[in-house]
């Protein structure tokens, strides 16, 4: 096992894949040369030269339709949306292509796209360029969305993704690159359709994914220290949505508190909410509470952002409120 | 050019005219659903289209895409499946009018929202040439696109990226009901490959031998160049922008002047005064469709409708996922 960050297990897992599969081509903005906004691609651009690592014009409409098209040309691109507020200039690339070309033509072609792209606010980068937009993407039928919020599922579902023929939008987050976890050195996958407990309680049910499950561990562990125990679990995909272990935690703690970056009202929280209500009814010994970010567009003064979005205080508040 | 090449692009021509017209027949009668955009009128554009093509090259084109469906050799009974929503259509009844498609033949389809099968086109060039293939694709678009943001995104990383493609515009003038003057800065639409500093040509589409001149010739630039080439075929429709369309837009003297221009009453004169055919000949071949034809409807006819399993198919590549995690 190595200790890396989830910035290095992306990385590691793009450049693991694109050494034994030609195939993998990544494009998007200043990816290239730079190496990436994010320093996730850094070092990219020698190793596989500018056939496989692309550089664009800021043009998100076709960056995603040239993902798209290659890839139903036969090639396995990867293309990089900056920041997720810009993937909006792609939603219909994204939404009604990539998601729905298989279907509308009767399968006759696969569309093995892949989308990262990091959300996220907290950073006075002001409206536009902070939010948490991944329920949107979510809603859609043909699409894979999947969110995860540690290396080791960072480096394991990026690998799955590209050993897989459906499109996926792989959400990462501006603020978690540098979260640091215990990866393997041997090659592994990590499926894209599987929540999982990230730590056992007995008492409440949190349920988290992304940025938000290192958040809802910090609140665990201090809720620890009060004597609440919580148990964690991550979605880790959005799409499709994997109830199985929420149900286990939640028919074993009778409540559950949902915690997302997102704003609240239409969000992630209010699918899971919904589902926890109607299929484990008899199991509720309070309403199920979700935190997440107040409904107003990011601004920038500093704590006035910080105010909008979930923290470990508002997180322990709503776990007693739920107790 | 060989005989058989002439009686061939006249029976494409007359084929996908019979074609439009026994799909209007069934639309009236309420069997073909949604929305239907006829090729009328523009019959030697996707013939010479086809016609140019080598085996290597690929098409892909908007939502009026029976004509070029039947051009890329697409059987007539299967595209009237797909019409009439059986699953012995191309898309096995779920794609419709505007989602015809047959990858094998190379025709990638036709696409619903306006412009954004241009994207599409520059990946698609994108793998063939990081493959190292010699295959070029024709993008075929109207008017109405090249004022999107897709059309410009698409034909700049085209040049950029130095893509094979063949960016076609079916200019017939209008872009749903308004028409070019009043939507566009630039009504010679080739002049907007000017801002690309893209070499460009325009064409009389209503002349199918021009039409194949035209696009062999842009096949053959892309080729030696190694870049991105734009056609401007001048063309018209006949009929509405789709069934439906009231037609408020223009006066029927102009529609009355372009069909002066038929393009197959053109070729069918070309073809009797240059003494390639005789008119027995010609009218050999309308019989011939007209057989096709009630063949094609027999078979969509007696096909059977997708299952209510159809439903869920093709969602995701690996059946499992069809129905998981999602709300009943």
């Amino acid at each position: 096992m190595a200790q890396i960050t989830v910035r290095e297990a992306i990385s590691q897992a793009l450049r693991e894949e694109m050494r034994v599969n030609p195939d993998i081509i990544l494009l998007g903005e200043e990816i290239g040369v730079w190496g990436g906004t994010y320093a996730v691609t850094r070092g990219f651009y020698d190793e596989f030269g500018p056939e496989r690592v692309r550089d664009t014009p800021i043009a998100e409409g076709v960056i995603a339709g040239a993902a798209i098209g290659a890839a139903m040309g036969g090639l396995r691109p990867v293309a990089e949306l900056m920041t997720i507020n810009f993937a909006l200039l792609a939603m219909d690339m994204i939404a009604n292509h990539a998601a729905k070309l298989h279907y509308m033509f009767g399968g006759q072609f696969t569309v093995p796209v892949i989308f990262r792209s990091p959300g996220g606010g907290g950073r006075q980068l002001g409206a536009t360029h902070s939010q948490t937009l991944d329920v949107l993407f979510a809603h859609f039928p043909g699409l894979r969305v999947v969110a995860p919020g540690t290396p080791y599922d960072s480096k394991g579902m990026l690998k799955a993704a590209l050993r897989q023929d459906d499109p996926v939008m792989f959400i990462e987050h501006a603020t978690l690159y540098q979260q640091r976890g215990e990866v393997p050195t041997h090659d592994y996958i990590v499926p894209l359709d599987k929540a999982e407990v990230k730590r056992e309680g007995e008492h409440v049910t949190i349920v988290t994914y992304s940025k938000m499950l290192q958040v809802s561990l910090q609140a665990a562990r201090q809720l620890a220290r009060e004597g609440i125990d919580v148990e964690v679990v991550d979605l880790r995909s959005l799409r499709p949505l994997d109830m199985e272990p929420v149900y286990e935690s939640f028919k074993k703690t009778n409540r559950a508190v949902i915690v997302e970056e997102g704003w609240g009202s239409y969000g992630v929280g209010a699918e899971i909410a919904a589902r926890i209500a109607s299929d484990c009814f008899d199991y509720m010994d309070a309403p199920i509470k979700r935190v997440a970010q107040w409904e107003v567009p990011a601004p920038y003064s500093h704590d006035l952002e910080q105010l909008a979005i979930p923290d470990v205080p508002r997180i322990v508040e709503a776990v007693k409120e739920v107790l | 050019m060989k005989k058989t090449d002439h009686l061939k692009y006249y029976h494409q021509m007359v084929l996908i005219r019979r074609l439009e017209e026994k799909a209007q027949e069934l639309y009236q009668l309420g069997k073909i659903g949604g929305f239907l955009h006829l090729y009328i009128g523009q019959e030697a554009v996707a013939t010479g289209i086809s016609a140019a093509m080598a085996e290597h090259d690929h098409v892909i084109t908007t939502y009026r895409d029976h004509g070029i469906a039947l051009t890329q050799n697409m059987d007539p009974g299967v595209v009237l499946a797909e019409l009439l929503g059986k699953q012995t259509g191309c898309s096995k009844g779920k794609g419709g009018s505007m989602h015809l498609a047959d990858t094998d033949l190379h025709f990638w389809g036709g696409h619903a929202v306006v412009g954004a099968h241009l994207p599409l086109a520059t990946g698609l060039a994108t793998a063939f040439k990081y493959k190292k293939k010699p295959d070029r694709i024709v993008c075929m678009f109207g008017d109405g696109a090249t004022n999107i943001g897709y059309f410009h995104e698409a034909i700049n990383l085209s040049k950029v990226w130095q893509l094979p493609i063949l960016w076609l515009c079916e200019n017939n003038q209008y872009g749903m009901g308004t028409s070019i003057d009043r939507a566009s800065a630039v009504s010679d639409i080739r002049n907007k490959a000017d801002g690309y500093r893209m070499r460009n040509a325009d064409v009389d589409g209503m002349d199918v031998l021009a039409v194949k001149q035209a696009v062999t010739r842009g096949l053959n630039h892309i080729t030696k160049h190694g870049e991105p080439y734009f056609l401007e075929v001048i063309t018209y429709r006949y009929l509405g922008h789709s069934m439906g369309d009231p037609e408020r837009y223009r006066e029927s003297a102009e529609i009355t002047r372009w069909k002066e221009d038929d393009p197959i009453g053109k070729y069918r004169k070309y073809l009797l005064e240059k003494a390639i055919a005789k008119e027995a000949e010609l009218d050999k071949v309308e019989d011939d469709v007209e057989v096709e034809i009630i063949n094609a409807v027999t078979f969509a006819e007696q096909s059977a409708m997708p299952s209510d399993e159809a439903l869920w198919e093709h969602i995701y590549t690996n059946p499992a996922s069809n129905k998981q995690g999602v709300l009943f």
